[in-house]
C-alpha cells in the first residue's frame, strides 16, 4: 500500500505515526497550517509530496525561491488547484486579497470533497515579503472558508517566523535526522557486494562526519570518489576483504577532497580529471589560489605595507621602520589581553600618508612618489584588496583598511623578496603580532 | 417478552473511530462553533445588546473587541451573529460587511471590498468620487430602502482592526466612525484586535468619533474550569449514532484521573481554547482502529510534542565541528558576559582546544571551520549584529548567538555519541 512505502522513507515511527494520521482521512478537516522543520536532505519535501501523491490528494507543491512575489506564488497555487482557468482571473501585480477573492469564487464553483494541501518549500523566505503574506496563509482556511491546509517546510525553526503581534499558531512537527547507522544503509553500488560498499561508506564517514551531516553532500563526495576507492580491485592489488589496503589507499585522497572538491575550491571534473592523471604531485589549484598571481611589482609592497599599517599600532612604527631609532620604552602592547589583540578585532583603518611612508621604508629600491603608484592603491580598492573607510569626499586623506589574510601576505612576500633576510625581517615582524 | 430490535444502532468498530475522528477534528480544526460560548456571560450579553440595537431599532454603534490571540474573540462575534439572524427581520435586513487587516491592506482595497460586499459594483459603476466619504455617503444612500425613510442597518466587521491605524491617515476608520457618530445610516462597526494598546494607534479625530467602548476578553479561567473545559470539548454530542460507544468514551474515568499534571503544565504556561485544541488533536492522531479510546499515555505523548524545543531538535544534527564551534562560543558568552564576538575569536577558542584537551577532534583547516561556521549562520543560530552590512571582512564580522546557556547544554546531553573530551570542555568553566 503507498503507506507503507513511505513508513519505510521515514526514519522514525513517531513522525510517521503523526504525519499519516494529520493526512488520515481527507473528508474531514485538516489543521489549518501545518510547520515542518528539520536539517536539509532529512526528506521533508521528499515525503510530503510523495504522501501528497500517492494518496492521490488534490495539493499545490510551490518553492518559495521560485516566488520572487507574492503573485507568482498566488498564481502557481491556482494553476495546480484549480486549473489554468482559475489563474487568469487574477489581476496584474495580485495580492493577498484578489488571491482569497478568486479562490472563493472558484471553489464556489468547485467545493471541496477532499482536503486542499498547499506545499512551501523554503518557507523562511515568507518573511521577506509582504509583512501580511505569512500570517495570511496560516489563516488561509478561515479567510476563504474551504477546507484547505497549508504546509510549510523550512529548516529555520518556528520562534524566527513568528511576527511581532503573534499570528495563527501552526502544528509544529519535527523531521529528525539521520542517525549514522541509517546513513550507513541507504546507497548500494550494483557492481559490488553490499558489505563492500558499506565499509566504503564507514571510511568515507569516518573522515566527514565530524564535520558535515548533510546527507546530499555526503552522497556527492561518495559518488566521485568511489571510483578511485574501487581502484586496487580493479587492478587486482587486492581482494574485496582487504579492508586495510584499501583504506590506506583511499584515506589520503579523502583528506585531499576535504581540502578541495568539499570546499568547492575545484570543480567535480577538475576532481575527476586529477583521479584519472595519477600524477601527484601536480597539485590542484583551488579558486583561492588564483588570487594573487598577477599583482603588479609595486602593487604586492603596498599591500604589504597596508597589512602592516592594518595592524600595528601606529606607535611601532618608529621602532620596526626607522633606522637608529634608538631604546624604545617597554610598552604594554604586547602584554595585551588576548581577546583585543589586533589579530582577533580584525585590521584598524589607517590614513594614506602612513600606508605610503611605510611603502617608502619597505620598498628596496628609491621610489618616485607617481601618479601610477596612487592609481596601483586605487586598483587595490577595487580588487577587494584594500577597503575604503570613510566618505568618498575626503578627497585630502583617504582612509583604508586592508582586506586580506596573514597567509596571503606571506604567499606575496615570498615572491618578492629576493633577499633572504628582508624577508625574515618582515616574517619576523608579522611574527611579533601574532 | 418479544424481543424488540433494540433502539441503540451499534456501529463497527472502525466505524465508529471514523465519526469520532471527523466531529472532533470539526471542533479541533475548523474552529465550530460551539452551542453558548464558555466563561464569556457578560461579553456575549453586552455584544449581543449591542447588535441587537442596530439591527432593530436603528442605533449607530461601534465597538473594539480586544482579547489575545486565541481568547475567542471571532468566536464570541460569530456566536452573536448567529443567534440575531435568527429573527426573521433581522435576517432580511441587516447588512454584513466583512474586513480583514490581513487582506485589505490599502485604504483604496477596502473601499472596493465593501462595494463587492454590499452588491454595489452595478450601481457605482464607473463613477469617480472626489474622496473617501463622498464614495461611502453614496453607497450608504444607495442602500435606502424604497420609501426613502431610512437606510438599511449594517455591520462592518473589522478583523485585525489594529492593522487598518496603519493605513495612511487613517482614512477608512475616520470615515466609518464618523458614519457611526452621525444619524446618516444605521451602522455598527465592531473592531477586532489583540493588541490591548489599540487605542494609542488611533489619531486624536478618529479617536473622538470611536465610542470608547470596549470588551475585554481576558482569560480568567480557573483550573478546574479548564479541567471542565477539556471534558467537555472530548465530549461526543448526544446524536452519536452508537450510544454505548460515545458514553464510554465520554465517561473515559481513567483519562481524566490521571491527565491532571499535564494539563495543570498546560495550563500554567497557555489557558487558551486554541493551545487545547492544538494538544487534543495531538492526541487524537493516535486513536485508531487498534486503538478507540484515548489514553493518558496519548496526551503524555502530545504534550511532550508540542512542548518540545525546536532549537535543541535542531542542535541533535549538527556535527560535531559545528557542536565545538557553539561550545566555543558558549565560553566566549561566559567570559565576556554577552558581548559580541567574529570567528577570528571563536576559532581561537576552538584552536585552544584542540591544542590543550582534546584528543578524538582532528585539528581541521580553517576554510573547513568557516564552512562549519557558515553553516551555523544559514541555521540562524547565530546572526550579526548590524544586519550583514558587508563593509567587513566575513571572519571579523561581529555576531551574537541565538542560544543560552541551558540550551546547550541540554541539547549535549541528547547528542548522540558525544566525545567525552567535548563534553568536559562544555562542562568546565574556563576552557
Amino acid at each position: 500500500s503507498p503507506k507503507k512505502r513511505v513508513t519505510v522513507m521515514l526514519n522514525t515511527v513517531h513522525t510517521q505515526c503523526c504525519l499519516s494520521s494529520l493526512l488520515h482521512q481527507p473528508e474531514q478537516y485538516c489543521y489549518p497550517s501545518i510547520f515542518i522543520y528539520g536539517h536539509r536532505a532529512t526528506g521533508k519535501s521528499h515525503v510530503i509530496l510523495t504522501l501528497l501523491k500517492e494518496l492521490e490528494l488534490p495539493h499545490a507543491a510551490v518553492s518559495c525561491v521560485e516566488c520572487v512575489s507574492a503573485g507568482l506564488l498566488f498564481e502557481q497555487t491556482l494553476l495546480a488547484l484549480f486549473g489554468a482557468d482559475s489563474a487568469a482571473l487574477l489581476p496584474r501585480l495580485p495580492s493577498l486579497s484578489d488571491f482569497v477573492r478568486v479562490y472563493r469564487q472558484v471553489c464556489a464553483q468547485q467545493p471541496a470533497k477532499q482536503t486542499r494541501y498547499i506545499v512551501l518549500e523554503r518557507a523562511e523566505l515568507l518573511r521577506d515579503m509582504e509583512a501580511n503574506l505569512l500570517p495570511g496563509l496560516l489563516r488561509l482556511q478561515e479567510l476563504v472558508d474551504d477546507n484547505v491546509a497549508v504546509i510549510l517546510l523550512s529548516e529555520i525553526v518556528w520562534d524566527k517566523f513568528r511576527p511581532n503581534t503573534g499570528c495563527f499558531e501552526p502544528l509544529l512537527l519535527h523531521f529528525p535526522d539521520y542517525t549514522k547507522g541509517k546513513i550507513l544503509s541507504l546507497d548500494s553500488n550494483p557492481s559490488y557486494t553490499p558489505e563492500l560498499y558499506s565499509s566504503y561508506i564507514n571510511i568515507l564517514l569516518g573522515v566527514f562526519y565530524s564535520v558535515c551531516r548533510d546527507l546530499r553532500e555526503l552522497r556527492h563526495l561518495a559518488a566521485l570518489n568511489f571510483s578511485k576507492f574501487c581502484e586496487p580491485l580493479e587492478k587486482g592489488e587486492a581482494k574485496e576483504g582487504n579492508t586495510h589496503k584499501l583504506w590506506r589507499n583511499i584515506e589520503p585522497h579523502l583528506k585531499r577532497a576535504m581540502q578541495t572538491v568539499y570546499l568547492r575550491e575545484v570543480s567535480s571534473v577538475q576532481w575527476g580529471q586529477q583521479q584519472m592523471d595519477e600524477k601527484e604531485a601536480t597539485a590542484l589549484r583551488g579558486l583561492s589560489a588564483l588570487a594573487h598571481v598577477e599583482l603588479p611589482y609595486y602593487s604586492k609592497f603596498l599591500l604589504i605595507a597596508a597589512y602592516l599599517a592594518s595592524y600595528n599600532p601606529a606607535r611601532t612604527d618608529r621602532r620596526f621602520f626607522v633606522k637608529h631609532h634608538g631604546k624604545m620604552k617597554k610598552t604594554s602592547f604586547l602584554k595585551k589581553h588576548e581577546k583585543t589583540s589586533n589579530h582577533l578585532l580584525g585590521p584598524k583603518p589607517f590614513p594614506l600618508d602612513r600606508l605610503l611612508a611605510i611603502f617608502y621604508s619597505v620598498v628596496d629600491s628609491r621610489v618616485a612618489p607617481t601618479a601610477s603608484v596612487f592609481s596601483q592603491i586605487s586598483s587595490l580598492v577595487t580588487l577587494q584588496l584594500l577597503t575604503q573607510v570613510g566618505h568618498d569626499d575626503q578627497l585630502d586623506t583617504p582612509k583604508y583598511k586592508c582586506a586580506v589574510s596573514l597567509d596571503f601576505i606571506l604567499a606575496i612576500s615570498r615572491c618578492v623578496c629576493v633577499c633572504e633576510t628582508k624577508y625574515l625581517f618582515l616574517t619576523f615582524g608579522l611574527w611579533l603580532l601574532t | 417478552m418479544s424481543k424488540r430490535k433494540s433502539r441503540e444502532a451499534h456501529l463497527a468498530v472502525g466505524d465508529c473511530v471514523a465519526q469520532v475522528q471527523r466531529i472532533l477534528r470539526e471542533r479541533f480544526c475548523h474552529q465550530r462553533l460551539p452551542d453558548r460560548p464558555v466563561g464569556l456571560e457578560s461579553q456575549y450579553k453586552h455584544l449581543l445588546e449591542l447588535l441587537r440595537r442596530t439591527a432593530v431599532h436603528g442605533e449607530s454603534n461601534s465597538v473594539l473587541i480586544v482579547g489575545p490571540r486565541g481568547a475567542g474573540k471571532t468566536m464570541l462575534l460569530r456566536c452573536a451573529l448567529r443567534e440575531l439572524l435568527e429573527l426573521q427581520e433581522v435576517k432580511q435586513n441587516v447588512l454584513q460587511v466583512h474586513l480583514s487587516g490581513l487582506l485589505q491592506t490599502d485604504d483604496r482595497i477596502a473601499l472596493k471590498e465593501i462595494t463587492r460586499q454590499l452588491h454595489l459594483e452595478n450601481v457605482v459603476g464607473d463613477k469617480v468620487f472626489g474622496s473617501f466619504a463622498e464614495n461611502l455617503v453614496f453607497l450608504l444612500e444607495a442602500l435606502k430602502r424604497g420609501d426613502k425613510s431610512s437606510s438599511r442597518p449594517v455591520f462592518f466587521i473589522l478583523e485585525e482592526f489594529d492593522l487598518f491605524a496603519h493605513h495612511k491617515n487613517q482614512t477608512l476608520l475616520y470615515n466609518l466612525l464618523d458614519v457611526s457618530q452621525s444619524a446618516q445610516a444605521p451602522v455598527a462597526v465592531v473592531g477586532l484586535t489583540c493588541r490591548l494598546d489599540v487605542l494609542e494607534l488611533l489619531e486624536k479625530r478618529v479617536k473622538s468619533r470611536f465610542s470608547h467602548r470596549q470588551i475585554h476578553l481576558l482569560s480568567c479561567m480557573s483550573f478546574c474550569q479548564y479541567l471542565d473545559a477539556f471534558r467537555s470539548e472530548l465530549a461526543l454530542p448526544d446524536d452519536f449514532p452508537d450510544s454505548k460507544f460515545s458514553q464510554e468514551w465520554n465517561l473515559n474515568k481513567s483519562l481524566f484521573k490521571s491527565v491532571q499534571e499535564i494539563l495543570q503544565k498546560h495550563f500554567n504556561s497557555c489557558k487558551d481554547f486554541r493551545s487545547l485544541h492544538l494538544l487534543l488533536l495531538l492526541a487524537l492522531t493516535r486513536v485508531s482502529v487498534s486503538n478507540p479510546t484515548l489514553r493518558a499515555v496519548d496526551i503524555l505523548e502530545a504534550s511532550r510534542m508540542s512542548s518540545a524545543d525546536s532549537k535543541a531538535n535542531i542542535l541533535h544534527g549538527l556535527s560535531v565541528l559545528e557542536l565545538c564551534l557553539i561550545i566555543a562560543m558558549k565560553h566566549l558568552n561566559d567570559i565576556y558576559e554577552g558581548e559580541p564576538f567574529n570567528f577570528q575569536m571563536v576559532h581561537n577558542e576552538f584552536k585552544k582546544f584542540i591544542q590543550r584537551k582534546s584528543h578524538s577532534i582532528h585539528n581541521f583547516e580553517k576554510p573547513v571551520v568557516i564552512k562549519a561556521f557558515e553553516h551555523l549562520l544559514q541555521l540562524e543560530l547565530i546572526r550579526p549584529v548590524d544586519g550583514g552590512v558587508c563593509k567587513v571582512q566575513r571572519e571579523y564580522q561581529l555576531m551574537r548567538l541565538m542560544l543560552d546557556h541551558t540550551q546547550v547544554m541540554e541539547a549535549l546531553q541528547r547528542y548522540p555519541q558525544c566525545p567525552t573530551d567535548v563534553k568536559q570542555w562544555a562542562i568546565s568553566a574556563f576552557g
